[in-house]
């Protein structure tokens, strides 16, 4: 076999290199920053630091304080995956089926992508306003000892509900999409085959949806981990006592409010492996299952 | 097994777009029904219709006694192959099989059975645990109709499953469904816009033209005594000569034809001669003229195209004409071709109504 040869040449790189500078610059160095960081002890002024092998990272994860926020993030994390996935899911599915006005419906659902994380929690800070907001006066008139200052489950509850208000549009978009990717020979085939539409659901649709499914669980798990800052941060900033603290949030908190650099990027890098483990565990075990 | 009947089926679709327009037809226990006609005639929104796909707007459907006008498509009975064989991608060939049998909670040993038999009828059962995305054509429509026959259903219904097989394979299953329909002997229809497999499967067939049936009978039948110009053309192939002609209550005359023998024809200026290309034959003696500018060759038949020469009125256009011949009869392109044939076996149509007058 003659394999074809082009002379070389530098103009590729200099295409890629942008990109590459990029990903450098902001992503690269801060992380190696980070990295070296974690290994440093800085005085309360910033004046000095010393090199203390990995005491930020042991103080780190034996922490209380940590272990909560830890905690927090799984359950809320999962919870907003979880809801914000079903919920879209619910949604695309009954949209699917609407034929009159069907346009109509399928963008009043999306609206909501077009609003940034921190407007959502802006948003949600007015309806759950103690004095003017109308959820937090519905809640307490509905007998529901409403109080996201001080409870730490009404806070959760805030956050939580605001986060999946916010990613149920970009998942119905996906699913909507998945749901008309399914051939419509194949959903007759299924209707001749199967009386029941729950069943017919489960065994044929929800199948056919799995890579979408799959796809969407991986971005919804880092948007309740990364981008949801804005939206705890513009809210609840953590409170009642760190209940609403996800690791993001501690992250910032200790280094930037607590200016505990070193423990805050051990905090990062620990973060980062998580990511990565947890990454790592989709594509292994839940992927596999997924037929594309 | 069981009869099927439509009565007075008409469908309308919500934008006022007509697709079916009144539609009577019984169909026998075990017959093999073709619908055939130009693609957008309604012959698959009538066989929807039977399927329970599409609803109906007016009329009834029974299959032996039971109205199934507003029964689900699960519950009819009924059991189809779609023309992209739409089997479920995430399931094996197996599970393909009998999903439909699980979802009617028949026991386990009765599914794999009826599984077992349906694939070595159809000879699939080395791809029985295979995914649908690791077969090819031709086997992936053996399991949708392993499909349909697993679930012993009353009525077969076929939406052109083999328009997307290549012309040999096409050729093979046409031959295999019809040894399986009339091994299962179910009632049985099947749509399609080929006259070949139309002419070949069907015990009946009905050329759908515009919603209507145009006519339903054997296929030789309409073949041989088409109603309708329609019909006429549809059927048979390379379709049916038509030249203009006129009747002065003596003779028809066509070009430079001039022919005896029609009596009982009115007297008419738009009238429409019909000539098979196959009954047509070389003759010195004969009447039509045909300059030829094209010779197909089929092995053993020759098809020859070219256009029939007028020699009154020279401005009109020219008519297209088609000569099916054996290979033996090999003539010049440009050359004249002098051909004769047999008057009884042409046929007179209407050109205003379409309606055949002889």
């Amino acid at each position: 076999m003659k394999r074809v040869q082009f002379e070389h040449s530098s103009i590729p790189y200099l295409f890629v290199a942008p990109q590459i500078a990029i990903i450098v610059i902001f992503f690269l160095w801060p992380a190696a920053q980070a990295i070296y960081q974690s290994f440093l002890l800085e005085d309360a002024f910033g004046l000095s630091s010393q090199f203390v092998w990995f005491r930020n990272y042991s103080d780190t994860i034996l922490s209380t304080s940590w272990l909560q926020s830890a905690g927090f993030t799984a359950i809320f994390s999962l919870l907003v995956t979880f809801l914000s996935l079903s919920l879209a899911l619910l949604l695309a599915v009954k949209a699917n089926e609407v034929i009159r006005g069907a346009s109509t419906y399928k963008t009043t659902l999306m609206w909501a992508y077009a609003i940034a994380p921190p407007v959502a929690g802006l948003m949600g800070n007015l309806m759950f306003n103690p004095l003017i907001g109308d959820l937090y006066k519905f809640f307490n008139a509905i007998g529901w000892d409403f109080n996201h200052k001080l409870d730490a489950f009404d806070a959760s509850f805030v956050v939580i509900l605001i986060s999946v208000w916010k990613q149920v549009s970009v998942n119905f978009i996906f699913f909507l999409s998945g749901l008309q990717g399914i051939p419509k020979a194949v959903n007759e085939a299924s209707m001749m085959d199967c009386r029941s539409p729950t069943r017919r659901f489960w065994t044929i649709t929800f199948p056919l949806l799995a890579p979408t499914t799959f796809f969407l669980m991986v971005i919804n798990i880092t948007y309740a981990f990364f981008e949801t800052f804005g939206i705890i941060d513009t809210t609840t900033q953590g409170a009642p006592g760190g209940a609403t603290t996800t690791l993001v949030f501690k992250v910032y908190q200790d280094g930037f409010r607590g200016a505990d650099l070193g423990g805050s990027s051990a905090q990062s890098v620990v973060l980062m492996i998580l990511v990565l483990i947890l990454t790592v565990v989709q594509f292994r075990y839940i992927e596999r299952k997924v037929h594309y | 097994m069981a009869n099927l009947a439509l009565t007075g089926i008409r469908k309308t679709y919500p934008n006022g777009a007509v697709a079916v327009r009144g539609v009577d037809m019984t169909i026998d226990d075990g017959e093999f029904i073709v619908f055939v006609g130009p693609s957008g005639c309604g012959k698959s929104t009538l066989l929807r219709m039977v399927a329970g796909l599409e609803s109906i707007t007016e009329g009834s459907i029974h299959i032996g006694d039971r109205l199934i006008n507003d029964v689900s498509p699960a519950d009819r009975d009924v059991a189809m192959v779609f023309q992209n064989y739409a089997l479920y991608p995430h399931m094996t060939v197996r599970g393909n099989m009998s999903y439909g049998l699980k979802n009617r909670g028949m026991p386990k040993e009765e599914i794999n059975k009826r599984v077992n038999d349906a694939a070595s009828l159809l000879r699939i059962g080395d791809y029985l645990d295979r995914q649908p995305n690791e077969l090819s054509g031709g086997q992936r429509q053996r399991v949708a109709m392993g499909r349909a026959i697993v679930r012993e259903p009353e009525v077969f219904l076929f939406d052109e499953p083999l328009s997307n097989l290549d012309a040999k394979l096409r050729v093979q299953m046409r031959i295999e469904i019809k040894r399986l329909q009339r091994r299962l002997n179910v009632t049985s229809i099947y749509v399609t816009h080929d006259q070949t497999e139309a002419m070949t499967l069907a015990d009946r067939l009905a050329v759908i033209n515009d919603g209507k049936i145009e006519q339903m009978g054997a296929p030789i039948e309409l073949y041989n005594n088409p109603a309708t110009l329609f019909v006429a053309t549809f059927i048979g192939a390379p379709q049916m000569n038509l030249l203009p002609a006129q009747f002065d209550g003596e003779k028809l005359i066509s070009n430079t034809l001039s022919l005896s023998g029609y009596d009982g024809l009115p007297q008419s200026q738009n009238l429409i001669l019909g000539i098979r290309p196959d009954t047509l034959r070389t003759d010195d003696n004969g009447q039509l003229e045909m300059r030829v500018d094209l010779v197909e060759q089929h092995g053993a038949d020759n098809l020859i195209y070219g256009a029939i020469l007028n020699s009154e009125n020279t401005d009109s256009e020219e008519t297209e004409f088609c000569f099916k011949t054996g290979q033996e009869v090999m003539p010049e392109i440009d050359s004249t071709l002098r051909l004769g044939f047999d008057p009884d076996k042409t046929l007179i149509f209407d050109k205003e109504s379409g309606d055949r007058l002889r």
